[in-house]
């Protein structure tokens, strides 16, 4: 793996027990089980291995309880891997490893490099705050401390999100679902990260809503070339927005390729499943 | 000490184990000037709530050379400032005064005396709620994690906040400040007026909540700085033109009043201070 990459994961695993000598052996995809039957231990993500490029968009895929989520935890370094390493790189710099970061690093490091959204947005947004308090969080702790700079930061972020930014002082409950969607965004992008991490961003929203989301992304893709981490279950949104995707399985990744070579000519059997049941 | 407090207590009321304890305890939060630091709250003749954890700290440092002031809301007769002193002074037999410049030890709830204070003196400030991320963060154990990573992003978002719900800053009391350039601290219900006073202070400050059983310290010298924006900065209380009606500071906290005269009453701003107000009315009584 090489070209301009500006994340890389190695061997990275978590595990959630105490494990026994026949955990590895009694869990993973050719077993169907990510927990073990003897401990009880669960193996959520085992020897993960990706790269991915500045300006790209990875998709990953799997079932519920496959270990996106725990993978995606990892990245956003809320979770503290059991192994393995994730090599951070900003404009082909030298390599960082993030798993070397204490916590007070993690934080800075999560505040300005990276931005997340959340399928559920009350965990990603304060619901007492109003919407410009929630989006200006990024910015404050990004050590901005001029009241009209942060404000007009807000607005704008509101507006390339489509949110009406004379709603600037609304309090999150009193927007829709879609709307949330786009507030956690414009939140996401208010440090202009490095790197986007979206977790089932679209799951709960109905259909002419997530297009909408996912049109808005793509074009903030397209126009600030943003690297983005997407996990989905969901095949189609998969689809139109990564070019490249990886499959997960009981904590393991099953395939990795172009997200067109995936959905048409499936490897794994377990791709093959998931391809047949989305059409 | 008196012959019958030396037999019915122990000097100043706490066993000498609990005074240790507490004495460790502000030790370690001098050392780290702004952290909240757990300590054994103990049970005390006066209920959680009305200054058992200043007291406990003043019951812990103070030695029989000391020369006691208790004021409250910047007054030594309130109520609560005449029982702790009584409380004090029958349990350990020291000397009590008015005088803030005359005190070693000023035990405080609400108010800083006008009066620069010395380094030989050490002011102990009572406190209701010792955690300013309360606030915004009701989860004991994540505030602790915030603390531990300085992660403060959601104390200013309330700072922003303030700004878009009042316009300015308007945080009346407990206004955050952050100690050291470290330690997040909320001020204890004293005025914006004196904040201030905590920046590079010439004299120990001390903080117990006794009833959320947290001591913590900004010692001589410490950077402590107001949040603020800057273009919304920090603006004590003070109005120009403002004038004590009884001794005419113009240069003091005032509180305002109701007075009942023959025409219906009328508002009245005089010094919060009432011992410092005093003593200006005594001295310009003096040389009239």
């Amino acid at each position: 793996m090489n070209g301009d990459w500006i994340l890389r994961v190695e061997q990275l695993s978590k595990h959630f027990g105490p494990t026994c000598p026949d955990c590895r052996r009694l869990t993973g995809p050719d077993t169907g089980r990510s927990q073990c039957p003897r401990c009880g231990t669960v193996w959520a993500c085992v020897e993960a291995n990706l790269q991915l490029n500045a300006g790209e968009v990875l998709g990953i895929v799997g079932e519920s309880g496959s270990g996106k989520s725990t993978l995606l935890q990892m990245i956003y370094l809320a979770l503290r891997p059991d192994s393995g390493h994730i090599w951070y790189r900003d404009n082909g710099g030298p390599p960082r490893d993030l798993t070397t970061l204490d916590r007070y690093e993690a934080r800075l490091f999560r505040n300005t490099k990276l931005g997340i959204v959340y399928q559920r947005p009350e965990l990603g947004l304060n619901m007492r705050f109003s919407v410009g308090g929630n989006v200006a969080e990024k910015l404050l702790l990004a050590e901005w401390r001029h009241f009209g700079r942060i404000r007009a930061r807000t607005a704008e972020l509101m507006v390339k999100t489509e949110l009406p930014p004379e709603r600037i002082d609304d309090e999150p409950p009193t927007f829709s679902g879609g709307m949330l969607q786009r507030v956690q965004i414009a939140k996401a992008l208010a440090s202009r990260p490095s790197l986007l991490l979206l977790d089932e961003i679209t799951s709960g929203l109905d259909v002419s809503v997530q297009a909408r989301v996912l049109d808005l992304l793509r074009r903030i893709q397209w126009e600030d070339r943003i690297t983005m981490l997407l996990v989905s279950h969901d095949l189609g949104v998969v689809r139109q927005l990564a070019r490249r995707t990886i499959v997960m399985k009981n904590g393991h990744i099953v395939e990795a390729g172009l997200t067109d070579q995936i959905l048409e000519d499936p490897q794994h059997p377990y791709t093959q499943l998931l391809v047949s049941s989305a059409l | 000490m008196s012959e019958a407090s030396d037999q019915l207590y122990n000097f100043a009321l706490l066993d000498e184990d609990a005074k240790r304890e507490i004495r460790r305890k502000l030790l370690k939060a001098v050392a780290l000037p702004g952290h909240l630091v757990p300590f054994a709250s103990r049970d005390l003749p006066i209920a959680r709530g009305w200054g058992t954890g200043g007291l406990q700290i003043t019951l812990s440092i103070i030695t029989p050379d000391d020369t006691l002031k208790v004021i409250d809301q910047g007054d030594d007769e309130s109520v609560n400032a005449v029982n702790l002193r009584r409380l004090i002074n029958r349990t350990t037999g020291v000397a009590t005064t008015t005088d803030t410049t005359a005190a070693t030890i000023i035990q405080t709830r609400h108010r800083i005396p006008e009066e620069p204070l010395r380094a030989d003196q050490i002011l102990v400030l009572q406190v209701p709620m010792a955690d300013p991320l309360r606030w915004v963060e009701p989860n004991l154990e994540r505030a602790t994690i915030m603390h531990s990573e300085a992660d403060y992003g959601k104390m200013w978002v309330y700072m922003y906040e303030s700004v878009v719900r009042a316009g300015d800053l308007r945080i009346a009391s407990q206004y955050p400040v952050i100690v050291n350039r470290r330690y997040l601290m909320d001020t204890t219900p004293i005025p914006r007026w004196d904040v201030p006073k905590l920046h590079m202070a010439d004299t120990l400050y001390l903080f117990g909540a006794g009833r959320e059983k947290r001591i913590y310290a900004v010692p001589p010298y410490t950077v402590v700085e107001p949040l603020q924006f800057e273009d919304y900065p920090f603006r004590t209380e003070y109005r120009p033109g403002q004038r004590c009606a009884r001794c005419g500071a113009e240069h003091t906290f005032l509180t305002e009043h109701f007075v009942s005269d023959s025409n219906g009453g009328r508002w009245e701003t005089t010094c919060s201070d009432a011992a410092y107000c005093a003593k200006r009315v005594a001295q310009m009584e003096a040389t009239a």
